[in-house]
């Protein structure tokens, strides 16, 4: 009798700790290769298997160019295929290429509605074995962003939602809560000054506006390089922007 | 063309030129060759007629639709209904259609009705290539074309006709006693089978060597379960016969039949052939849903429409080399939904909006890229628009931009870059030349504009200036 009640318990806590050993797997990260910022983050990195947002600002927030560029940036430095879900088919691919994507790695899935562009993510996360889902989005309601978000942590699958909205006014909806695991806003500044007239490399702003278990920090870092690799960049010329303060928690 | 009846010779088919002068379908063979000297007349042949009909209906059956039958001597018929998703939707499907058979140097007219009526009737009044007719507009559609597109026996019609009915609408508000007691009850039936009130089942063409399973039930079954359950069996079952035969499918049709005569089918396309059950079985689990199983449903069938030979390749096992995932599956699952699925490549064109093309999703990869040292946009704009700016001319990037209603000052700028027109895509790119700049404007934002033309010349372009695109 003893045995079999020892046996059914061992059981038991075999399935608890499987249950919760869900939760908290090491998952592994995927670092930016800037210490100041990976120092930020939980973990060292991006986490796999869970659900990044990034948004962009002011006339970013309806092209959502940068956004998408520092995304592209991130994908490229995964490994496997790479699932790109939208409504708009506006990417020019030769940039992407520029940050070091290569075309035969993305498969593009367009559909017509902002919902199907939900369920195509879910349905590529729950395939797994792919490098990144990107999904470029309008809205994230919480529910929607709960489900990305296990079907992430089940495969181990990074997910990132690309936000971008019709009008620029739309754009508040960032601040409603959502499940995503961190929250990025990418705003383009001035270039980086060159000695010569021209354009430097573009420097963007960015906001980590959420991250789990994690501070929120700003810092101002170079463009995509062509291995989708961001730098810190030094304090802009002008001064404009009190940007420069990194209040991140070594 | 000549057909024979009797001791008569008669035209039964015409050609554009010969219809210009004069010769019309139904006249005597005579009276048309003493029309036009030397007009070729060629016998017809109804059963090499028919023979390419059905092999016309055959290559439809595999391409577009499960349930593809003849339609009397010159007509084929598809229920397109849980089929079209594969093609884009009904309006691509139609163009694609008509235009396969434009390339094969044939003229057909294409039409999507509600009816199977309805759609006769439409493609052989229409005059365009095309036509859809709009869910329940079957009835205003049909009411004011001729009496002879019901596919009444000819006398019928004729007796008809001398008893002054001209058009459909007009049979249809006649009483329907009189009408059937004079002329039977064929009139009613063609009627209602146009406008959809009694339904006319498709008897589906098929091949000798089809794949076929099949299950009929001993008591109608409608739950989803069950529904789900024996299409599970019939997968297993498909692909067991597919095993013995070496081959993978790349059409499935599910096609199930419910006890008041009708069918519904179901449509799973992949992009390889494949012979997986899981995967299979995904494929029409996720639609199961669109079954609707009315009173029941009392036979199903699986048909592999497209096969090709799948043979058991070799993995490549190595220790070091990590494997890639094979995404195929789950392509076919977003392709099968109504997504577009697809990859990009490079296209060798300097003009940006040539050099990107859609390629499938499942082909092989491209080693080549793009090779360019010119910074390139991240979205680039569908059309370009029209800026106001202020520019020296010939080759300055501009002072200023005004786009979308804001005035931006241009701080720092690249360029030109000089992109000339292809004159062996269109004639009219023969001077044609754009001047792209990369400006930025004190806010940081970075614009892709151009101007048409060199600055200088304006047989090269209008020297208007355009935002093409938006940079990181």
């Amino acid at each position: 009798m003893s045995a079999v009640r020892a046996h059914v318990i061992a059981d038991l806590r075999e399935r608890i700790s499987s249950i919760e050993s869900h939760a908290v797997k090491k998952v592994g990260c995927l670092e930016f290769g800037v210490p100041e910022i990976d120092a930020v983050l939980p973990g060292g990195g991006l986490a796999h298997g869970a659900l990044h947002e990034f948004a962009g600002g002011g006339a970013g927030t309806v092209d959502g160019a940068a956004a998408a560029l520092f995304v592209a940036g991130i994908v490229t430095r995964t490994t496997g295929p790479i699932v790109w879900c939208l409504t708009r088919p506006d990417l020019f691919f030769p940039a992407l290429a520029q940050v070091g994507l290569k075309a035969d790695r993305v498969i593009f899935v367009e559909s017509d509605k902002e919902e199907d562009v939900l369920a195509n993510m879910e349905e590529a996360l729950a395939f797994g074995g792919l490098g990144a889902v990107v999904g470029e989005i309008v809205r994230l309601p919480m529910t929607a962003s709960r489900r990305l978000q296990l079907a992430a942590e089940k495969t181990v699958t990074m997910a990132l939602a690309v936000r971008r909205w019709r009008r620029q006014t739309e754009a508040s909806d960032f601040g409603q809560p959502t499940a995503s695991t961190t929250r990025w806003r990418v705003s383009v500044r001035p270039s980086e000054e060159l000695p010569v007239p021209g354009v430097g490399r573009p420097r963007w702003f960015l906001e980590l506006m959420r991250s789990r278990a994690g501070e929120c920090a700003e810092f101002l870092v170079g463009a995509c390089d062509d291995k989708g690799r961001i730098h810190l960049s030094a304090r802009p010329a002008d001064g404009s922007h009190s940007s420069s303060r990194f209040n991140y928690s070594a | 063309m000549i057909a024979k009846s009797g001791s008569k010779r008669w035209v039964s088919a015409v050609e554009t030129a010969a219809k210009k002068a004069g010769v019309h379908v139904g006249m005597q063979a005579a009276k048309a060759q003493a029309l036009f000297r030397g007009l070729t007349m060629i016998d017809a042949d109804p059963a090499a007629d028919a023979a390419a009909l059905e092999r016309i209906t055959c290559w439809a059956l595999t391409q577009y639709s499960p349930i593809v039958a003849v339609d009397g001597l010159d007509g084929i018929v598809m229920d397109t209904e849980g089929a079209d998703h594969l093609q884009g939707g009904e309006e691509p499907m139609l163009a694609r259609i008509a235009n396969q058979f434009r390339a094969k140097g044939l003229t057909a007219r294409v039409a999507i009705a509600d009816t199977w009526g309805g759609a006769n009737a439409c493609a052989r009044a229409t005059s365009r290539d095309t036509v859809i007719i709009p869910r329940g507009e079957t009835v205003r559609a049909v009411e004011k074309l001729p009496i002879s597109l019901l596919r009444l026996p000819q006398k019928i019609v004729n007796d008809l006709r001398t008893l002054g009915f001209k058009t459909i609408g007009e049979l249809a508000n006649t009483p329907r006693a009189p009408l059937a007691l004079r002329f039977g009850p064929e009139i009613g039936r063609r009627l209602d089978q146009t406008f959809g009130r009694t339904p006319e089942p498709i008897d589906p063409i098929r091949t000798a060597d089809i794949v076929e399973v099949s299950r009929a039930f001993a008591e109608p079954i409608g739950a989803a379960e069950t529904i789900n359950k024996y299409v599970g069996r019939l997968v297993a079952q498909l692909v067991a016969e597919l095993q013995k035969r070496g081959l993978g499918v790349r059409r499935t049709d599910l096609v199930v039949e419910k006890v008041d005569g009708t069918r519904q089918a179901i449509r799973a396309g992949t992009a390889r052939p494949a012979r997986d059950v899981t995967w299979l079985t995904k494929l029409f689990r996720d639609r199961t849903e669109k079954i609707e199983p009315g009173w029941g449903i009392e036979k199903m069938t699986l048909v592999a429409v497209m096969a090709e030979p799948l043979e058991d390749a070799q993995k490549a096992s190595s220790l070091v080399q990590e494997e890639v995932a094979d995404v195929t599956p789950l392509i076919d699952i977003f392709g099968n939904r109504g997504a577009r699925v697809y990859r990009v490549a490079p296209v060798a064109s300097d003009v940006p909006e040539r050099s990107v093309k859609r390629v499938g999703a499942a082909s092989d990869p491209e080693e080549a890229t793009w090779v360019t040292h010119w910074k390139r946009p991240v979205r680039l704009l569908a059309r370009p628009e029209q800026v106001d700016v202020m520019a020296l001319m010939p080759d300055h990037p501009p002072v200023w931009v005004m786009w979308r209603g804001k005035r931006r000052k241009v701080k720092a700028a690249d360029g030109p870059e000089r992109i000339f027109g292809e004159w062996w895509e269109r004639n009219s790119e023969m001077a044609a030349v754009r001047d792209y700049f990369v400006v930025e404007d004190d806010a940081g934002e970075r614009l892709w504009i151009y101007r048409s033309g060199d600055g200088v010349d304006t047989e090269t372009g209008s020297h208007k200036w355009f935002v093409h695109g938006v940079f990181a």
